[in-house]
């Protein structure tokens, strides 16, 4: 029994080794300087990278999580404090259906109300569809490290004369932060390499832009237009885009991680 | 002292005449109820907190004593479901008067819990201070704040322990040292009235002898009311004793009194252990 849970466990881990080792070989050689810095070049010409992609992943992060974030906390907060409330249930409800849905469907979702009514794609509209499917994420992280704060130091704060916002926003927000951080940093990493939402959302986009309301390119729109052309050269700029992509979860992974160590040795100084 | 018994019934004037050598009611409790949903937690309770002295209220477990307790500044109603009946007078003035704030209730009638609760996020010194940066408007100046912190800390018994490591987080003390912290972190707002919520109930011997020191010390100044299970730290710390069974309140007496004769016949059996 035991041994074929070792099995498994490592059955679930080697995907990951494969997948990386994969891109390291595929794709690190493509990899250099002007990857990060040249744009693309027309096809037939050599060279050139993903920089407009990078700066537009970067950008519908900063789009969702500035939508997505102060939602999804602040929806947490309310599931936490009010969690036997019936609103509360139905909204818990809602947001588990919301984190389960396809993110095709988000990306429908958004080109139904975000591009078609203006007749045209636009960066907005990607960072919209990516803060949905990060909002209840945000939302469920934020209302379990909430909950873990003790009943307790809610009380204390109260009864030293605290009003209710300053207890939720000073001591029980404060005291939740480092595992709201890390909850908000893992709903980063899933939205960085979604695709669908950004199809017909975002769009993509072969120059350089930074208009909210002009398509943008993205790493894993760009990956998947280069994946899917006939030529070698694209294929390996593709492979060069993957592993940089996931570089990047990985490096927001591993941020998440260290929040959480920091705030379990708190305490023990 | 137990002939002295003062029998203050507090008329609506009473509160300006003050007789000095008999001790006055600082709190008075009057037909009090509290439920929590459609149970009655407590019952129809009179009774007076003397100003300057130290209360005990025992009784078993689920008697209905810290609900009791947080009836007297407001923090019964913080629970859902939660609600009271009856008047509390501070000073006369009922704190359950419609238009009275109970933020500005809990700032002069201070608490402290069961288990220490220092906030893991603020340093020792940000601790003792938190209440009194509630309470102020603008932001009091660092060295005002290190005055009181200084102050209430000292008051707590705790200076010369945290003196060189104010800055360090409150995690890294003692339970001892944490529940004092709790106190001074209840005096630093400067309160009328000190509630105690069973305070040594999760302390070693030695920490909780500490505890009951302080409280011996903060008499006179501060009103002090602790709920307890332990009957000798009753019979050590208090002036007076109240003694609860099933939400009623049974009898209260000087506690010199109530341990060598009380009045009631359950309050005997309790106290010489036949239950509870």
């Amino acid at each position: 029994m035991i041994a074929l849970t070792v099995l498994a466990a490592l059955l679930a881990t080697l995907p990951l080794v494969l997948i990386l080792g994969l891109l390291l070989k595929q794709g690190a050689s493509s990899l250099n300087w002007a990857f990060f810095t040249a744009m693309p070049k027309p096809v037939g010409e050599s060279g050139g990278g993903m920089a407009n992609a990078l700066a537009g992943t970067m950008m519908l992060i900063a789009i969702a999580s500035a939508i997505g974030l102060p939602v999804g906390i602040g929806a947490g907060m309310y599931l936490a404090e009010h969690r036997g409330g019936r609103l509360a249930s139905v909204v818990r409800f809602l947001s588990d259906v919301l984190n389960g849905l396809p993110s095709i469907v988000v990306g429908i979702f958004a080109w139904q109300f975000l591009v078609r009514p203006v007749k045209h794609f636009s960066a907005l509209a990607g960072g919209i569809a990516l803060a949905v499917m990060m909002i209840p994420l945000v939302a469920r992280a934020t209302e379990e490290m909430i909950r873990l704060v003790p009943n307790s130091l809610r009380e204390a704060a109260l009864a030293l004369g605290y009003p209710r916002w300053r207890t939720s926003l000073t001591v029980v927000l404060r005291t939740a932060l480092p595992g709201i951080v890390t909850g908000a940093l893992v709903a980063v990493a899933r939205i960085a390499g979604e695709t669908a939402p950004l199809l017909f959302t975002a769009f993509g986009n072969q120059f350089w832009s930074t208009s909210l309301t002009q398509p943008i390119s993205a790493l894993p729109l760009q990956i998947f237009s280069y994946a899917i052309s006939p030529y070698e050269e694209w294929h390996s700029l593709a492979w060069a885009g993957a592993l940089v992509l996931l570089a990047l979860v990985l490096v927001i992974s591993l941020i998440a991680r260290f929040v959480t160590r920091s705030r379990f040795g708190h305490g023990h100084d | 002292m137990a002939t002295t018994e003062p029998q203050v019934r507090a008329t609506d004037a009473a509160a300006t005449a003050v007789a000095a050598p008999a001790p006055t009611a600082l709190v008075s409790v009057r037909a009090l109820d509290a439920f929590f949903g459609p149970t009655r937690a407590v019952r129809d309770v009179s009774l007076d907190f003397l100003e300057g002295q130290v209360t005990a209220i025992i009784g078993p477990s689920g008697c209905g004593k810290s609900t009791l307790l947080r009836c007297l500044n407001r923090m019964h109603e913080t629970v859902v479901t939660a609600r009271v009946e009856g008047e509390v007078r501070l000073d006369g003035k009922d704190i359950y008067d419609r238009g009275v704030n109970p933020i500005e209730v809990r700032r002069r009638i201070g608490m402290v819990f069961q288990r220490p609760t220092p906030v893991p996020t603020m340093s020792i010194r940000d601790n003792v201070t938190a209440g009194f940066r509630a309470a102020g408007s603008g932001a009091p100046s660092r060295t005002e704040q290190h005055e009181i912190a200084e102050w209430a800390l000292r008051r707590a018994a705790l200076w010369d322990e945290v003196k060189d490591r104010l800055n360090d987080s409150a995690m890294a003390l003692s339970g001892g040292q944490q529940q004092r912290l709790c106190i001074a972190r209840a005096l630093a707002t400067r309160p009328r009235v000190l509630l105690l919520d069973e305070p040594t109930a999760s302390l070693d011997p030695l920490s909780t002898q500490k505890i009951e020191e302080l409280v011996y010390e903060l008499r006179g100044d501060v009103t002090v009311v602790i709920v307890t299970h332990n009957m000798q730290q009753a019979a050590r710390v208090s002036d007076r004793t109240a003694f609860m069974l099933m939400g009623d309140l049974v009898e209260v007496a000087p506690t010199s009194r109530m341990f060598t004769s009380p009045a009631d016949e359950r309050t005997e059996a309790y106290i010489t252990g036949r239950f509870g």
